[in-house]
């Protein structure tokens, strides 16, 4: 789960991570009275979407008045923000948050994240503040740094002299930078953060450091235990079909293919869109319907599947086991009178009782339901069912 | 032979009297695991499918002698299980369970690793040792004996993988259901040494996905130590960037931990990669032959 940039800034603040003061607003009459609230004379207005390249997109503005305030965020507040991460479709902004501005002298890059083949978390630093991460990394990675910290002995005084040191800090900035470091790691692991990013830190002209942007990520996981986290999900956020899907344990993320697909188990599902994509489709989407697969969770993933307009056919390939196919297939005949489902279904039920489901499908008689042998065959029916329109 | 696992091993369940713990023990045991006992704190004394039940994974040690323990207790209790099980001296612990917090298994692995205890997932199928030892939630008729050492990060492929290893003609030594969480216990590179050094094994199928680099470290392992033939498959060649599809850990990050990354390494190290999962049975019986 993400969470905007003035979320992440208020649980910054909670441990002393320093960051600029602000606040967030949903009109343009609220950014001013933020700004006057604020005072000094130097203001800038930042679209709130979870997504990157804010600025670039037009989303981050500087105000040298309450009326320019007012007019930036009259502007941003309701704008369609497209972004090298939103796509193509960008998103619709509904708050911006409102800071004071900051003297900047120098720009860095700070950033936590797991490290899954040391398993422990891993603290990223760079010079190059402002840029992605990805890009120093693939461009100049001599320029990042990175100390991997174990949770067994917790953030150390060396841990963060060697990310200081790495780069290249003066001796007066190592004390003040060690603290902001030592106090992200400990917002890192009492939140259950799966990723936290801060692009730019920044030194100011009077020589703190300061998070200028803040970006965290969770581990959905951990949420139960993490009330106040959990509380600050934004469902405008995320895809609505996904979250539907989520109500009912089944895990879904849509492409933009034509061949629906439904699957138990999450390997098989990716290896179902990759089979189809081998014959020659398209999958338009990957569905997990878990271990259960009965009327219920197959007529709402048929529902789901089909909000896609773009759907020609539908591929449900299950593999039963401990679940036995017969029941499966008497289970995906009840979906389709619960859901009306107006596209050929090509189904494929291989394990225990595999052939007797076989039968229940043949003897239903209905029309849009065909039944594959195996994998491959399935796979072949779907696409060309698509095809046919 | 096999690995890890066979009919002699000595099984205890944490979480044994719950209600996934007493299904899937009860299929372990109608497969003719030597489930030998389980732990439920406060249900001490008790007798749970004609097994003793105990308070403590130390008592139910020190009397049943077991070497293994199967994990099902809930999410939140996870961390506390394995650390528990570490500390009275099992070997292997199989943890079932799905949802476990990544802080709490970063803790619980480095405790397992100190105490020299293995560990199998979270969130994966579990362990079988084809008609000796089911230790998981796998549909043990799948899994006919045979030669064909198995290793997958996927629960439904794993029964996939097999169903087309057996149609070949084939059989399975063991597989091993890794689990697809950003930390997990055993992976490929400490089990495919073990297939390697393990005579009945003749081939090793392995299964993994996108997200992480553990696909990459077995190739890097494989072409150094490696001479058995292996086959491979990497679930998620479609799936798009930053989107988690379904596992914790299946997800391309920053552009890394793509398919076709493992892929062109795992091919620079000599495996027979297919790219489509309904050609692992078929390209099996190639590297055989």
């Amino acid at each position: 789960m993400n969470i905007h940039e003035y979320q992440a800034k208020e649980i910054f603040r909670k441990y002393g991570v320093p960051t600029p003061s602000g606040h967030v607003a949903y009109t343009p009459d609220e950014a001013v009275r933020v700004a006057q609230d604020l005072g000094g004379n130097i203001w800038v207005v930042k679209a709130q979407i979870h997504a990157g390249g804010r600025g670039l997109g037009g989303g981050v503005k500087i105000a040298k008045t309450t009326d320019e305030v007012k007019d930036w965020a009259t502007k941003i507040l309701g704008m369609n923000l497209v972004t090298h991460q939103t796509g193509a479709e960008g998103k619709l902004v509904q708050k911006v948050y409102i800071e004071e501005g900051a003297d900047i002298k120098k720009e860095y890059y700070l950033g936590m994240v797991l490290d899954r083949a040391k398993e422990m978390p891993v603290m990223m630093a760079s010079t190059e503040g402002g840029m992605e991460i990805e890009e120093v990394a693939s461009k100049s990675p001599e320029k990042i740094v990175k100390v991997a910290i174990d949770p067994t002995i917790g953030f150390q005084g060396f841990h963060g002299r060697e990310i200081a040191f790495g780069l290249g800090l003066e001796n007066a900035d190592i004390m003040p930078f060690i603290k902001f470091a030592q106090a992200l790691y400990k917002v890192y692991m009492e939140n259950d953060a799966e990723m936290i990013e801060i692009n730019p830190l920044i030194k100011t002209g009077d020589g703190r450091f300061l998070a200028l942007d803040a970006k965290m990520g969770f581990d959905n996981n951990a949420l139960y235990r993490q009330n106040s986290i959990a509380e600050m999900r934004d469902l405008s956020e995320e895809e609505a079909t996904e979250i539907e899907a989520g109500k009912y344990g089944l895990s879904y993320v849509k492409l933009d293919g034509d061949v629906g697909c439904m699957v138990n188990g999450a390997g098989l599902a990716m290896g179902t869109m990759d089979t189809i994509n081998y014959v020659g489709g398209k999958p338009a989407n990957f569905l997990d319907v878990g271990g259960g697969a009965n009327p219920e969770t197959v007529a709402k993933g048929f529902e789901i599947i089909l909000k896609d307009k773009n759907v020609k056919s539908i591929f449900v390939n299950i593999f039963g086991g401990i679940v036995r196919c017969d029941r499966v297939a008497n289970g995906i005949l009840e979906a389709t009178k619960i859901t009306d489902v107006n596209v050929p279904v090509i189904v494929r039920l291989d394990g225990t009782n595999a052939k007797e489901a076989a039968a229940i499908l043949n003897s239903a008689g209905i029309e849009n339901i065909i039944a594959a042998n195996d994998l491959e065959d399935g796979a072949k029916k779907a696409v060309e069912a698509a095809k046919r329109g | 032979m096999s690995i890890l696992v066979d009919k002699n091993t000595k099984v205890i369940v944490q979480g044994f009297t719950g209600k996934e713990g007493t299904f899937h023990s009860e299929q372990c045991l109608a497969y003719g695991t030597q489930i030998v006992g389980g732990v439920t704190p406060g249900k001490g004394g008790m007798e749970h499918l004609g097994k003793p039940v105990f308070n403590t994974v130390a008592e139910a040690v020190k009397k049943t002698k077991a070497t293994v323990s199967m994990i099902f207790v809930p999410p939140a209790f996870v961390s506390d299980a394995v650390m528990e099980a570490a500390d009275a001296g099992i070997e292997l612990a199989v943890i079932i369970t799905e949802g476990a917090p990544v802080k709490d298994m970063m803790f619980a692995k480095a405790y397992a690793v100190k105490k020299e205890m293995k560990t199998i997932g979270p969130n994966c199928p579990g362990i079988i040792t084809a008609e000796e030892c089911k230790i998981g939630i796998m549909p043990g008729m799948i899994f006919k004996k045979g030669n064909v050492g198995l290793i997958s990060k996927s629960g439904t492929l794993t029964y996939e993988a097999s169903n087309q290893v057996v149609c070949e003609g084939y059989g399975i030594s063991t597989a091993v259901g890794i689990g697809g969480d950003p930390i997990i216990g055993l992976s490929y590179k400490q089990l495919l040494p073990m297939f390697e050094n393990d005579p009945e094994t003749k081939a090793i199928v392995m299964i993994g996905e996108i997200g992480g680099d553990l696909e990459i470290q077995a190739a890097h392992f494989i072409k150094e130590n490696i001479k058995k033939p292996v086959v491979a498959f990497i679930a998620g060649q479609t799936a798009p960037k930053g989107k988690r599809m379904g596992h914790a850990g299946a997800i391309i990050s920053g552009g890394a931990g793509t398919a076709a990354e493992k892929m062109t390494a795992l091919e620079e190290a000599g495996v027979r990669v297919v790219i489509s999962p309904a050609d692992i049975g078929k390209a099996v019986k190639e590297v055989l032959n």
